[in-house]
């Protein structure tokens, strides 16, 4: 199997991913779909984190005047991370705006119920 | 070409499974709903066809072959995602990742950009563009969020019953002792951003986070004092503006070539860097005021 036994942290990353992924596809409910796209939004960042992550070497801020990139782990997964959290807490609350929105008017959360309701309301019409 | 009279032909069968869907549809969902009245036949037309999902629908079929697929699909990519994991290099080990942009990057971001934290240096120096498009996620996401959850009329009173806390003794006490010092964490995040981990958007995050919890312990009125609808639209639209319009200057005398007033400092300094730190605080600004202003609009539906 290659390098899978060096690489668990990514291998528990990509677990969570696919955890999160099938909560999307498994569930009827808003909540539970939206939980699943966060609980996927995590497994991505701990990927990120642990590609950038060397043994034996410092966060990057430099010390003492030390600008040898040897002694330093890479920065830029951390940069593109902080971009994923922004972007994953706005689609969150847009989502939750939308689900609150949605319930108000059809008194559920399950996707099929509300998928049947909009469907006769639009046959009637 | 004879016709039997007694045996269907298939326009008549199929307008016949039509009505028995409509009908089962009708009494499955909607019993409030008027009464379906069949559509007048013409049997010179060709009765459209009932598709494949809607037989399946009928038989309750559809169901289960979403869940073979829906299983079938998380298989693939599991297994896909676990194979690619085995091929890559091991971890924790000096990859080829670290090309040449993450050694410029350490190598010579204090000297360019002045910030001792070469992350805050990178995303708000180098792909300072990118922080920006982050900002202006967030505010258009505030902005889809009030428009949606937004309620002007105090008359049309929908919102949902939500568990409230204030007055809440051991909260409020609480809170009387820990929000000197969550604020000041925040605004030392905030401002330390080019010198220490942490940086505009966890500093705001720790700043909306404190003021949440104020308002969730002494109610709006509190809360108030520090952000109300007004000052929510003043400080998101200038924090973005000066973001743009400074960040616009240095991108124009640095790509020309032209001599910025804005030096680097001496690296280590809290008044170094740049623009770095007044962007940091922008940021920060622009975080704390949207997270508090997507919790109002989730708990009272307004300002």
């Amino acid at each position: 199997m290659g390098n899978l036994i060096y690489n668990y942290e990514e291998a528990v990353a990509l677990i969570l991913f696919s955890v999160g992924f099938v909560t999307l596809l498994f569930h009827r409910n808003m909540i539970r779909k939206l939980i699943g796209m966060n609980i996927m939004d995590s497994g991505i960042y701990l990927f990120l984190a642990s590609m950038g992550y060397i043994y034996d070497r410092r966060a990057p801020i430099v010390e003492g005047g030390d600008t040898n990139p040897v002694n330093y782990i890479n920065p830029v997964p951390a940069s593109l991370v902080l971009t994923g959290i922004v972007v994953s807490v706005s689609v969150t609350a847009v989502m939750l705006s939308l689900a609150v929105r949605l319930y108000e008017r059809y008194h559920t959360l399950n996707l099929d119920e509300i998928y049947a309701m909009s469907r006769r309301r639009s046959e009637h019409r | 070409m004879t016709i039997n009279p007694t045996k269907p032909t298939g326009a008549v069968k199929t307008m016949k499974i039509r009505d028995n869907i409509k009908k089962w549809l009708a009494y499955d969902y909607d019993l409030d709903a008027a009464p379906v009245m069949p559509d007048p036949v013409e049997p010179d037309v060709e009765a459209p066809d009932i598709s494949f999902w809607r037989s399946l629908r009928r038989r309750g079929a559809h169901r289960a072959l979403y869940y073979v697929a829906a299983v079938i699909c998380s298989i693939i990519l599991a297994s896909t995602l676990i194979l690619t994991v085995s091929g890559m290099p091991r971890y924790g080990e000096d990859a080829e990742f670290m090309d040449t942009v993450t050694y410029e990057y350490l190598a010579h971001g204090m000297e360019y950009t002045g910030a001792v934290n070469i992350v805050s240096g990178i995303i708000l120096e180098y792909r300072a563009f990118d922080t920006l498009g982050e900002s202006f996620v967030l505010f258009c996401a505030v902005t889809c969020v009030l428009v949606l959850l937004r309620i002007d009329d105090g008359k049309d009173d929908v919102s949902l019953p939500c568990h409230d806390l204030t007055g809440d003794v051991i909260l409020s006490r609480t809170m009387r002792a820990l929000i000197p010092f969550i604020f000041i964490f925040g605004i030392y995040v905030l401002l330390n951003g080019h010198l220490s981990p942490g940086g505009g958007f966890s500093g705001g995050a720790v700043l909306g986070a404190g003021i949440i919890l104020l308002s969730s312990a002494y109610g709006e009125k509190t809360s108030g004092k520090f952000v109300t609808e007004r000052t929510f639209r003043i400080v998101t639209t200038s924090a973005l503006l000066f973001y743009c319009v400074g960040k616009s200057y240095t991108f124009y005398t640095g790509a020309n070539g032209l001599h910025s007033f804005i030096g680097n400092g001496t690296p280590g300094n809290i008044l170094s860097a740049g623009l770095i730190l007044p962007l940091n605080v922008a940021v920060g600004l622009v975080v704390a005021c949207t997270m508090y202003g997507i919790y109002r609009m989730f708990k009272e539906r307004r300002f």
